[in-house]
């Protein structure tokens, strides 16, 4: 074991541990609007918009997160027609790459967490707020996302959790977040088993925290107080 | 019960000898996406010039070989790790690879480049034909002057943990914007769709690509040796395993003087690339 190497490695693994923040923020942000929207989407009745927003899930979820970062960063990359217009401004960087990948892959499962939380409010409520005079905008707006988003607090614990372990991916496309350079350490000293174990560390720390806010939270707002 | 036991111990004895017949074979490892020094076939076989000069080496030293594949990032923890027993993978030698591994003896050498793509701004500056970063004489160092102005605000990307990476991080061209890859494929990839400006590699890594993908990359600047980017390439040996490297020693001098290494390098890279 060099520790040396382990303590000398530890800033700059923590400074990258702030990349990978950011992408966790940035995209768990647009994530949760998308999921909302799909989730939204799929309680409708028309048909064609039920299927396109299970569509949506349905793809996302059944395709490794690594394939949908390789698809939007170099696939879209070939697309000569794409090169020309103003996306590639954003396609051009990795960095909004590895976002829009991520941003679409926890949408898909966020929007399949909120459904099933939409789902399990009990008619009672709905119907309780109606019978007091209150519009179904209201019911919906005041009423159902906040007991939805409560119900869905575990589950999206979790996978705010699992994200933030996904970010590690965005080194695949030569973003240099905590994986990146841990693994840039490790190609000039030749010694992996070190490096990984400070960032692993990092994770891990960072898991801690998000997981205990998580629990805060379901606490703050349990039903039965 | 009786079925069970004998299963697992034919499942054992099997084990063991799969274990004991690799004992004396020779692990090499490479990575299969370095043409032409080693890539793959559409099947999926390693080939390339690194390739079929291991099995040459390898009838030299008289003992059977395995040719095995591993992610560059990981080459050399591989080895020490002790998931194969020699590199050859078109691994330079370097002063700072050294300091974990040996080397044999080089077997072959050849220039770095850089590339872009036809209609760069970067295609008309003008420097030497090729530059030894070992002597740094006048004119390396004009050279190496009309670059870092060339390269100011380019984003300009290499493979992960290679002499092209250590040399554009080593201050000679100044503090260019480095973008770093996993494997030469990507790199390549990125140059075509305009996300890097300039890429630095083995300067066959570009030709071979221009030929196979007939996307228009041109080679800009001069060729580099010397200095970061090592003294050839050679077999990549655990520090204590001498009698290996001893071995490998000897047998690329035969291959040498039988004219094997030059006979092959002219095969892959259609010059005569040995040393």
């Amino acid at each position: 074991m060099d520790f040396e190497l382990m303590i000398n490695s530890f800033p700059k693994l923590l400074n990258a541990a702030v990349i990978t923040l950011k992408l966790l923020s940035v995209s768990l942000i647009v994530g949760l609007f998308i999921g909302l929207l799909f989730a939204i989407l799929r309680l409708n009745k028309n048909i064609f918009i039920n299927k396109f927003a299970y569509g949506y899930s349905y793809v996302f979820r059944g395709t490794p997160l690594l394939v949908q970062i390789f698809i939007i960063y170099f696939g879209l990359g070939q697309i000569e027609y794409l090169r020309s217009t103003f996306l590639w401004v954003i396609l051009k960087e990795p960095y909004w790459c590895a976002i829009i990948a991520f941003a679409l892959n926890t949408g898909a499962y966020t929007s399949e967490i909120l459904r099933s939380a939409f789902q399990t409010i009990q008619p009672g409520i709905i119907e309780a707020g109606k019978s007091l005079g209150i519009s179904n905008k209201i019911i919906f707006y005041k009423i159902q996302i906040p007991i939805a988003i409560r119900q869905s607090l575990p589950a999206y614990g979790n996978e705010i959790i699992l994200m933030m372990k996904g970010t590690s991916l965005a080194s695949t496309v030569t973003i240099m977040d905590l994986t990146g350079v841990a693994k840039y350490i490790i190609s000039t000293t030749f010694k992996p088993i070190e490096v990984f174990i400070v960032a692993g560390g990092i994770y891990l720390f960072m898991t801690f925290i998000i997981h205990n806010v998580i629990k805060y939270l379901e606490k703050k707002y349990s039903f039965s107080q | 019960m009786n079925i069970i036991k004998k299963f697992s111990l034919g499942v054992l004895i099997s084990l063991f000898l799969t274990i004991s017949a690799n004992a004396d074979k020779i692990k090499i490892g490479t990575e299969g996406a370095y043409p032409p020094w080693n890539s793959k076939d559409a099947s999926g076989k390693l080939i390339g010039f690194e390739v079929e000069l291991a099995w040459t080496l390898c009838r030299y030293i008289g003992q059977q070989c395995e040719i095995v594949e591993q992610d560059w990032d990981g080459m050399i923890p591989a080895l020490i790790m002790r998931k194969f027993d020699a590199i050859m993978a078109g691994m330079s030698i370097t002063a700072e690879r050294q300091k974990a591994i040996n080397f044999s003896q080089g077997y072959a050498d050849e220039v770095a480049s850089l590339a872009v793509m036809k209609g760069s701004d970067l295609e008309g500056i003008s420097t030497s034909e090729g530059i030894n970063l070992t002597k740094k004489t006048g004119t390396v160092k004009k050279d190496l002057k009309t670059l870092t102005s060339a390269l100011a605000g380019k984003t300009v990307c290499t493979q992960t943990a290679t002499i092209h990476q250590n040399f554009l991080e080593s201050g000679d061209v100044g503090k260019v914007n480095v973008r770093t890859y996993k494997t030469q494929d990507e790199v390549n990839l990125d140059l075509a769709s305009g996300r890097c400006d300039v890429a630095l590699a083995a300067a066959v890594a570009f030709t071979d690509y221009a030929e196979k993908s007939g996307k228009p990359v041109v080679l800009v600047g001069p060729t580099f040796s010397g200095g970061a980017f090592g003294n050839g390439v050679g077999v990549g040996i655990r520090k204590d395993d001498t009698e290996l490297l001893k071995a490998f020693n000897k047998a690329i001098d035969k291959a040498r003087k039988n004219g094997d290494i030059s006979r092959i390098a002219t095969k892959w890279f259609g010059f005569d690339a040995s040393m």
